[in-house]
């Protein structure tokens, strides 16, 4: 008996092809890294007006080293679509920083156009007077 | 012989014309004061804001679109 025909196989076969359908991922979107992801969650780390993430309170080395390398990959991103927008890194930065400020959900950290750290209300946060 | 008022007018009676048409003119004109704060333009500032609003959209995909480091 070939594996392809055991009805076993053939159910999981189905079984995964539907789930694949079921669940679509866009291309290169990925779940945060979960040691960010807790982090932000608890005031850690939280979002700066420049387009990066910023330390709220002193970072463990391991937390450190995963928000220094985010934030090496969001220069990345920056640089790379800045330069097909005709724009420099920190003007595309600082654009996605007024965005990612205004997505914060609440109980979350941001940085007010002051320096001062802010968490995030159930109102507009504080952000550049510049932001769209 | 001589043509009495005919001849070109003097000189010193033109400019007294000229004086009268541009009276009215003169007396439509607005005063204008001097702000007493300096006049400041922050052109830095409207070049940005006009940058950060052509950016909006092409940033807001990006970040969809790599969710995993936002």
């Amino acid at each position: 008996m070939l594996v392809r025909d055991n009805p076993v196989f053939r159910t999981l076969l189905t079984a995964a092809a539907s789930l694949a359908l079921a669940t679509p991922l866009p291309a290169g979107a990925q779940a945060r890294d979960p040691v960010y992801a807790a982090a932000r969650a608890q005031g850690q780390v939280g979002e700066q007006p420049n387009g990066y993430l910023g330390f709220v309170t002193a970072p463990s080395p391991e937390l450190r080293k995963a928000i220094e390398d985010i934030n090496i990959k969001r220069r990345a991103v920056y640089a790379d679509k800045a330069a097909a927008a005709g724009a420099t890194v920190e003007e595309y930065a600082l654009t996605s920083g007024c965005l990612l400020i205004a997505h914060t959900t609440p109980g979350e950290k941001y940085q007010a156009p002051d320096g001062s750290w802010q968490t995030r209300g159930a109102g507009a946060p504080l952000r550049d007077p510049r932001c769209p | 012989m001589t043509r009495p008022r005919q001849t070109p007018t003097p000189i010193r009676s033109r400019r007294a014309l000229a004086a009268l048409a541009l009276t009215p003119v003169l007396g439509g004109c607005i005063t204008v004061k001097a702000p007493d704060k300096p006049i400041v333009i922050e052109l830095n500032v409207t070049i940005k804001q006009e940058v950060i609003y052509r950016l909006a959209g092409d940033a807001a995909q990006t970040i969809d679109k790599n969710a995993g480091i936002f």
